[in-house]
């Protein structure tokens, strides 16, 4: 034993066992994050259980199973549930989620399966989506029109209820895009012509004339949002016409208007087929529509373009300075100590925690930069900071200086590569060193750059830390990109799916609603996030491939 | 052809300028980098050295003063415009300190032809109490009213009689008065005097609302103090009319006054310095220190701290001033005060700073009074000819390097502590901000991350590096290093509402894995040593990871399938219980664990990137000598490549604690984030990471808080950039010498 211990087979062995434990952990955490971020969107089974409850009184519960846990029968002995004496020893817990949130006392609700007396699954329940409460499961029992019932055989109705919906929609769609659009055009139209009447007083340029003709066009924008308003009101007047009766688990009948529903569906009738269109169309919401009940429920949209933009103007700003800077180190450094110090400053500026650039933008970006453009271009909105409070700018600068060295280190890697021949002929050829560096290098490098630039977009997509300082927030009105002028909002805060996972699984009144959003939303994230590194790694990999066979 | 040259000569001309702008242009790109490290450097030090800034003083105003008299007390209003003396005939005059009318007097008063006695309560409640010889007391508070005349700041200064202006008969038989003291807050007023007699006496004033005219009335009743000394020196009564002091000499007598039918003597005891008698003491704000002064310049601070379950005046700390202390003048909000002694010297103190911030002599004659500011940025200064407004900067008085790294004894902790506290609802706070706890948690926390990251990543560079066939190494290094990638938030979410859950429903389980994986590997290995050699070749070394990834995916199922059994039969089925009753080991869902095996992931993939460069990249030379020496490839592994690339791994092991050190989301969501100091495994921590994702949207720009915060993040940034500089050159050098080789 003590020979074979010598002979080095056993560490070797767990040198290899320390691969496949990484490997373990590599793989188990996608698949991980990958299961329960689809399975999300997969209409679930929705049971019915009838529950033994201690007196012997029985009730109904209707939901999905949404976790199982194993107890043992002392934690639940020692917890002061009776009964449970001649039971095995570990018991299996269901989570089961009710919905129904304004009808429960708790939505998710743990029973043990020693209280369940059957388990059915439940022929035509339906599941409604809603704009507030989350889900509510139930039988429909009968539609009502201006309060009246509709006289409808059973089998029509989910027909029916469909086509009705279908017009509470449009109606909700067309008061979305009234409010979203028209009325906030007027807001903000309103608002500016109060900066500018500001701006004209803070001039003493302000004469009576102008203060008439700005009184005029707000007084216009005004009579134009009353009409608009009366539309408004119009609209939601026609979408209160309809309800639905629907029946819950304990039989009670409840009245929905169909302007609070947003879907409905039925799981346990669905089809294979029916239940991965639905799947689809789940994954279509979810990254098409807003958030809704504090982000807890809906969709990520928002989020989406926020990262997408924020990280699309850092790219713009990182870009050209990360690809100067290595140019500077490969092509025009002298071997001297400032070349020393720049190469130690890039790989300290890689390693310096994110947090601390959060708290450099927002003490130097913020406040200095941003305070002293509000000083000089945005007098008339102090003291309501304009640039100087945290928003998209920011933050994509901020990300800028944390990702300039991915983009140094992956371009100067790609300048190196290029053979030194192909330089000297070209300034063999009369070329000057700049032309050389335009013509020759550079777009011999570009895939590098390509590169450099993607793992930098890799890396700013998903930090948050710096973020959390510099401008994201939980909840934005507006996107950073709109109809008004002048459409790019840069002074906007904006919301950011890292920080939506932070938020949404640690900040949020109802974790356990949002959980399985966290896990789309993460895999979602990180779907992006490996998919640009995988990208960036095949770039590489076929530019090496190309300059060996350059090289010989 | 002449023309063609010249064009020709132009065009070149024109072409070497732009060369020339081209090079110039990108070197100061280039440094642009360095440019903004420098810059991200000094920008924090910009901020942060403010708090470790002296204090300084410079006279702003300074007048003449008309009548000589010896002054009593001194106020100011909070612009620093209009400032008021009491001089010791108890006349009340307030003077302007504007640049326009300086000195002039605006407003005069005198409660009593003649005063007998004044008493000044605490600068916050700002109000005098005067008696005459009838041992009858008024009660005035100067105040100052804010008008904005043509949109200019206009103050000017105006009289309250809060308990109206009838004179209060505190003796009972027109007595004069020895001693007074007076305090008030919103519904209660207190007199404690002393009567000629030596009798005590304590005066409880009630306010009562009219329901129907609004009208405020001050019900009266009277006590007498019992066991009252018979010399009386000084008496002083907090503002929450809780407690009363007497000061006989060196003996301190406080009473309870907070019920006004059991007034009764808490405890007695002497305060002196040693070798030394007390000249005078003050109250700090918010009430619960008492500042004694010591004729030999000794200033020294109680406060009541938990005993036996006994609240106890107890000495706390000591300040240096100046021989022969006249005053003690505390802060309105803040826990510094200033005294002034016999020979004119001012000086500035912070208690939770626990050092003198300043010290002047201001004054040649004896008579030196001040008084500061209500926002601590002015001082008012008199003496015998002349009042001097000074402006003080003393932004950050509590921030000293011994408030920041050492135990400080703070009000109403039962000894001296390393706390992280910062706000409070309550302006009279005193904020604990003690870098000490919240440094430790990220050592704690790097330390299990390292702890759990470091045998594996560096084990698995080994094998990578020098075992694993080379068509395999192709995809098993980028799929490790991808991870890296991974964004931390992830990482921290799943640790958090994943993992703890996990671990803490199966920490048997979880423990055992610590010894059911390595044993497996061991047995597989003993296995495969045992096969015949036919089967054993087919098996290579190269592919180890392939067969044991089955072998550790079974083992780890089994371990947590066993977990409940294991439960039962070591730990009563309650771990949780177990650990918090039978071994009294705290244990938090979120813990060290948590965050070890979390950030321990998010460290891997930089460490092992690291070491299997530096490993890969030994010479082959180098193995191949070795092995042809006759050693076995564990021996050439050990003796030969591990030794050379050691300085490799050593910076690949500096670059993942550099990582570990700095990450903010990962121990933010893994951990309950409390600033707590202990090792256990099963208790969180606070980063300075953590504390400052958490606490920098709340703090005020300029404040100490503010400035602390970004100390925290300065002192990360020089923490990563050390390690990383290190980290560097030994990569530098390790290449040199490779490539030497």
């Amino acid at each position: 034993m003590g020979k074979w211990f010598k002979s080095g087979t056993p560490w070797i062995w767990m040198t290899g066992g320390a691969v496949s434990l990484s490997l373990i952990a590599v793989l188990g955490l996608f698949i991980l994050i990958g299961w329960r971020g689809l399975s999300f969107f997969w209409p679930a089974t929705v049971y019915e259980f009838s529950m033994q409850v201690e007196d012997g009184h029985q009730s109904t519960l209707i939901g999905e199973i949404y976790d199982t846990e194993h107890v043992l029968k002392e934690q639940l002995i020692s917890a002061g549930i009776k009964g449970l004496e001649n039971k095995p020893d570990s018991l299996d817990r269901f989570l089961i989620k009710i919905g129904n949130r304004e009808y429960v006392d708790l939505d998710f609700q743990w029973i043990l399966e020693t209280s369940i007396k059957s388990t059915t699954v439940a022929d035509n329940i339906v599941v409604f989506e809603r704009t507030k409460n989350g889900n509510f499961y139930g039988y429909i029992d009968g539609i009502k029109v201006n309060g009246q019932a509709l006289d409808i055989k059973p089998n029509g109705l989910v027909r029916e209820l469909s086509e009705r919906l279908e017009r509470a929609l449009a109606l909700r769609s067309k008061e979305d895009d009234l409010l979203s659009g028209e009325i906030g055009r007027i807001n903000y139209e309103l608002e500016r012509i109060r900066l500018q009447e500001r701006k004209l007083q803070l001039d003493g340029k302000l004469t009576d004339k102008k203060q008439l003709e700005l009184k005029g066009q707000s007084e216009q924008l005004q009579n134009e949002y009353l009409a608009l308003e009366t539309e408004l009101f119009d609209y939601r007047e026609q979408a209160k016409r309809d309800s639905v009766v629907v029946k819950d688990m304990t039989g009670r009948l409840v009245t929905m208007p169909l302007s609070y529903i947003l879907d409905f569906y039925q799981p346990n009738n669905m089809t294979l087929t029916q239940k991965i269109g639905h799947w689809f169309h789940q994954v279509y919401k979810f990254v098409s529509s807003d958030p809704r009940e504090a982000n807890t429920e809906g969709g990520v949209f928002p989020a989406i373009f926020g990262t997408v933009f924020m990280v699309m103007l850092m790219a713009v700003i990182v870009t050209p300075f990360g690809v100067i800077a290595a140019i500077y180190l490969h092509e025009y450094a002298a071997k001297n100590s400032i070349t020393k110090f720049i190469r130690i400053a890039v790989i300290n500026l890689a390693g310096v925690p994110s947090i601390v650039y959060g708290v450099f933008g927002l003490g130097f970006f913020v406040y200095i930069l941003g305070g002293s453009i509000d000083q000089l271009f945005y007098p008339e909105a102090l003291p309501a900071p304009t640039f100087g409070s945290p928003g998209v700018l920011w933050s994509a600068l901020t990300l800028a200086i944390l990702t300039l060295p991915v983009v140094i280190v992956s371009t100067e890697e790609g300048l190196s590569r290029i053979p030194s021949t192909l330089r000297e002929g070209s300034l063999a050829l009369g070329a000057t060193k700049s032309e050389t560096l335009w013509r020759i290098v550079i777009p011999m490098a570009s895939p590098a750059i390509m590169t450099g630039l993607i793992l930098a977009v890799a890396r700013a997509a998903g930090e948050v830390a710096p973020l959390m300082l510099v401008g994201v927030v939980k909840m934005a009105p507006t996107l950073p990109l709109d109809g008004n002028f002048p459409y790019l909002h840069l002074d906007r805060k904006f919301m950011h799916l890292g920080f939506h996972i932070y938020d949404v699984g640690f900040q949020s009144p109802n974790v356990e609603a949002a959980r399985p959003l966290v896990y789309a939303t993460s895999f979602l994230l990180v779907t992006v996030i490996i998919g640009l590194n995988l990208a960036a790694i095949s770039i590489r990999n076929n530019l090496r491939e190309k300059y060996r066979s350059l090289e010989h | 052809m002449e023309r063609d040259l010249a064009t020709t000569l132009r065009a070149n001309k024109k072409r070497v300028i732009k060369d020339k702008l081209v090079k110039y242009g990108v070197t100061g790109g280039g440094s642009l980098v360095l440019v903004t490290l420098l810059l991200i450097f000094g920008y924090l030090l910009y901020v942060v050295l403010p708090i470790f800034a002296p204090v300084s003083i410079d006279q702003t105003q300074s007048f003449k003063r008309q009548d000589p008299t010896t002054i009593y007390a001194l106020g100011i209003d909070e612009q620093n415009e209009v400032a008021y003396q009491v001089d010791e005939l108890g006349l009340l005059t307030f003077y302007s300190l504007r640049e326009n009318d300086l000195g002039e007097n605006l407003l005069q008063y005198q409660a009593f032809p003649s005063i007998n006695k004044i008493a000044r309560t605490t600068s916050s409640t700002g109000t005098f109490a005067f008696s005459n010889g009838q041992g009858e007391v008024k009660i005035v508070k100067p105040d100052f009213i804010t008008t904005y005349p043509k949109d200019k700041r206009m103050i000017t200064p105006q009289l309250r009689f809060p308990l109206g202006e009838d004179p209060l008969s505190v003796s009972d038989n027109k007595q004069a008065l020895k001693q007074l003291s007076f305090e008030m807050n919103s519904d209660y007023a207190a007199v404690a005097a002393v009567q000629s007699d030596g009798k005590g006496v304590f005066l409880l004033l009630s306010a009562e609302e009219n329901m129907m005219t609004g009208e405020t009335t001050w019900e009266q009743e009277s006590f007498e103090l019992p066991s009252f000394p018979h010399h009386v020196d000084q008496l002083l009564l907090t503002p929450n009319l809780r407690k009363l002091f007497v000061r006989n000499g060196n003996n301190l007598l406080v009473y309870d006054i907070s019920e006004s039918n059991n007034i009764r003597v808490l405890s007695a005891f002497q305060i002196n310095a040693k070798d030394s008698n007390v000249s005078t003491i003050q109250l700090l704000t918010g009430a619960s220190s008492l500042l004694v002064a010591n004729e030999n310049g000794v200033v020294s601070q109680w406060f009541e701290v938990l005993k036996d379950n006994k609240r106890e005046f107890t000495y706390i700390r000591d300040f240096k001033a100046s021989k022969n202390i006249t005053s003690i003048v505390p802060e309105y909000y803040r826990k510094g005060f200033m005294t002034t002694s016999k020979s004119g010297e001012l000086s500035i103190f912070h208690s939770t700073g626990e050092t003198k911030l300043f010290t002047e002599s201001l004054t040649s004659t004896d008579s030196l009074v001040v008084a500061i500011s209500p926002r601590a940025n002015a001082i008012l200064v008199a003496d015998k000819s002349f009042i001097k407004l000074y402006h003080v900067d003393n932004e950050h008085p509590e921030i000293t390097w011994s408030a920041l790294w050492q135990e400080v004894w703070y009000e109403g902790y039962p000894e001296p502590q390393y706390v992280w506290q910062s706000t409070s609802a309550s302006d009279e706070f005193e904020a604990k901000m003690s870098l000490v706890p919240i440094s430790f948690g990220t050592i704690k926390a790097a330390f299990y991350a390292m702890l759990f990251a470091v045998p594996i990543a560096v084990s698995a560079a080994i094998y990578t590096a020098y075992f694993m066939t080379p068509s395999i190494r192709t995809y098993i290094k980028p799929t490790v290093e991808i991870m890296e990638a991974l964004p931390t938030v992830i990482l921290g979410f799943l640790a958090g509402l994943w993992l703890a859950p996990i671990v803490e429903n199966q920490l048997p389980g979880i423990l055992l894995l610590l010894i059911s994986l390595p044993v497996s590997v061991l047995i597989a290995a003993l296995i495969w040593s045992n096969l015949p050699k036919s089967l054993s070749d087919r098996i290579s070394e190269g592919v180890l990871p392939l067969v044991l990834l089955p072998i550790l995916f079974i083992t780890g199922y089994f371990s947590m399938a066993f977990s409940d059994t294991l439960e039962l039969w070591l730990f009563n089925g309650d771990t949780r219980m177990y650990l918090t009753n039978e071994l009294g080991i705290n244990f938090d869902q979120r813990n060290s664990l948590i965050v070890g095996i979390a950030m321990g992931f998010a460290v891997i993939p930089t460490i092992f990137s690291i070491a299997e460069d530096a490993i890969f990249s030994v010479p082959k030379s180098l193995t191949m000598g070795s092995l042809a020496l006759g050693a076995t490839r564990w021996q050439t592994l050990s003796k030969v490549v591990l030794l050379t690339a050691s300085p490799g791994i050593f910076s690949a092991i500096m670059m993942g604690m550099g990582r570990a050190v700095g990450e903010t989301m990962i121990v933010l969501m893994a951990t309950g984030n409390t600033p707590i100091m202990d090792w256990n495994i099963f208790e969180g921590m606070r980063t300075l990471s953590a504390n400052i994702a958490v606490e920098m949207p709340e703090s005020a720009v300029g404040s100490s808080h503010y400035r602390v915060l970004f100390l925290a993040a300065f002192v990360l940034f020089i923490f990563t950039f050390v390690v990383n500089t290190i980290a560097e050159f030994v990569r530098q050098r390790l290449r040199e010498k490779y490539s030497s080789l």
